[in-house]
């Protein structure tokens, strides 16, 4: 599997595609060239640190207390993202990190408590990762549409209220249907898995010289865990941000439009 | 047996949208709200189910702070209606669901020709319903609550003249009946077509008598006058018939 071993002189290669695009923003004044230059600079720094911790997160001999560690991390920063791309939900941040948490938890517990795979870093990182990931887009997408229904439908909402309806039923329709476009997508992806596209996981166990069964069954749990982190990142992120969008005596609060 | 006693409101960002106003909703009786666009109308009628809470002042229902009862109760004793109808996704029979889970077709039924509709349209989708069609089934699904006091924001805005009279008349009907209702206006024609009481809001306060006369006049120098030239209040000061207008605000405020 090391036939993606790219090399210095292949790093180096790739700038010259960088210096395209500098030449690019010079020659069409897009005062771009130091975004350009600094994001790629970053990248690099960045991607280096990372690689040189997931280094020894991954050793073997390494104490499996720092692949826990490694999984906090990817929580507090997977609560910053979604954070960062949902900026006019209210109390998104402390929603999202709990919502990952619940993911990583839950989804580990069933992973290691039955048996699936070991308990080491090379097994805990990436599942992990890998159901944060995927949650973290669902969250990203539900707690917006949650807004906005609650915001584009509000005179629905108040007539309900208005009608004596409790703010969990006068939400209801519409806090559903936010979760069913957020989990829509997961589920088509899962009914395509194989006539479509073959995941990724499966290719790279089959390269590995796995057997295609136990690849085929690997990559299904780990499908079915990516759906079961998304429902449950959603149900998260839609109970507690519908309490958050009305008051005790409820009254549905005016979330103001944020630019963009 | 609704009453607003010195409602103050304020507004996340801190500006103030009423200064203290007292207007009060009597059983049998039509008060109209009458006032400027902007003047605080439906943030006073709001107050009345719950929607808006006062900064300052209380809102009382049957003599008691509304702040201390159940809003989920209030909200089915005080209803409203909007000002542009509002439908749910649906049939017609869904939507008097959402008021009352477990109405039969029978009393469905009695409700919709209540207001002038038949039971045939239990199963018409509502999104299908002309606009006056609509808004008389939004009170019919408010009526389905049984309320004492209907609160109504310029119910009639997006109707027709036909049905605009209509709604007026079955308004009226319903408070022959008792109930309480709180109807808010800018046409000034329909205020007086419709008023037992007047409060008139200007600029977030109840207006004294020379100003809601100066108001009401406007409409009348406007009615007499087809072609809307005198529609400020200066105008309205000009006209003749301000003395007369003058006469029935002065009397007649809650
Ligand atoms: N939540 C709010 N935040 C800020 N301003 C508001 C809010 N609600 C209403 N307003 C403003 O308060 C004023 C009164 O509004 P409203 O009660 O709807 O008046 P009316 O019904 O008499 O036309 C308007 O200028 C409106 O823009
Ligand atoms: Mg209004």
């Amino acid at each position: 599997m090391s036939a993606t071993h790219i090399g210095w002189s292949g790093l180096a290669a790739s700038l010259v595609l960088v210096a395209v695009a500098v030449g690019l923003s010079g020659w069409q004044r897009l005062h771009l060239s130091r975004s350009v230059l600094w994001a790629c600079a970053r990248a690099a720094a960045q991607l280096f640190v990372v690689g040189w911790a997931l280094k020894l997160v991954l050793d073997p001999d390494a104490p499996v207390v720092w692949a826990w560690l490694w999984v906090a991390v990817m929580v507090v920063f997977s609560g910053v993202t979604i954070r960062n791309r949902a900026r006019e939900v209210p109390g998104i941040w402390a929603l999202g990190t709990v919502a990952m948490l619940v993911v990583v938890v839950v989804s580990l517990a069933v992973i290691l408590g039955f048996g699936m795979f070991p308990v080491e870093g090379r097994t805990i990182v990436p599942l992990a990762g890998m159901m944060i990931g995927n949650s973290m887009t669902a969250s990203v997408l539900v707690g917006r549409r949650i807004v906005g229904e609650l915001r584009d439908k509000r005179d629905e909402v108040e007539a309900r209220l208005a009608l004596g309806h409790a703010w969990p039923d006068a939400a209801r329709p519409y806090v559903r249907s936010a979760l069913r476009t957020a989990l829509v997508p997961q589920i088509e992806s899962t009914k395509a898995v194989g006539l479509v596209f073959l995941p990724g996981a499966m290719t790279g166990l089959v390269l590995a010289g796995v057997d295609a069964a136990d690849a085929v069954s690997i990559q299904l749990a780990i499908m079915y865990l990516i759906l079961g982190s998304v429902a449950t990142s959603i149900t998260v992120i839609g109970l507690g941000l519908t309490r958050r969008l009305f008051t005790p005596d409820h009254r549905l609060r005016r979330v103001v439009r944020s630019p963009g | 047996m609704l009453a607003f006693e010195a409602v103050r409101v304020t507004t996340d960002d801190g500006a103030e949208l009423l200064h203290g106003v007292d207007a009060a909703v009597c059983p049998g009786t039509v008060t109209v709200l009458a006032g400027p666009s902007g003047a605080g109308k439906s943030t006073l009628l709001r107050l009345g189910n719950r929607l808006e809470v006062p900064s300052h002042g209380v809102v009382r229902f049957h003599g008691r702070d509304v702040a201390d009862l159940d809003p989920l109760e209030l909200r089915r004793r005080v209803g409203m209606v909007f000002q542009k109808p509002v439908v749910f996704a649906g049939t017609v029979r869904e939507n008097l669901h959402v008021a009352d889970a477990h109405a039969d077709d029978l009393s469905l039924g009695r409700v919709l020709e209540r207001v002038g509709l038949g039971v045939a349209l239990l199963d018409r989708q509502a999104d299908d319903l002309s606009g006056g069609e609509a808004q008389r089934m939004c009170i019919a699904r408010a009526l389905l609550t049984r309320p004492e006091v209907l609160l109504m924001d310029e119910p009639t805005s997006s109707l027709d003249p036909a049905n605009r009279r209509a709604v007026e008349a079955l308004a009226r009907e319903l408070a022959a009946e008792g109930l309480g209702i709180c109807w808010v206006s800018h046409d000034l024609d329909q205020v007086r077509r419709l008023t037992d009481r007047v409060v008139v809001l200007v600029e977030g306060r109840v207006a004294d008598a020379h100003e809601a006369a100066r108001y009401l006049g406007a409409g009348d120098a406007r009615g007499a006058d087809d072609a809307g030239t005198a529609r400020d209040a200066r105008g309205g000061d000009d006209a003749g018939a301000a003395g007369d207008a003058g006469g029935r605000a002065g009397e007649r405020p809650a």
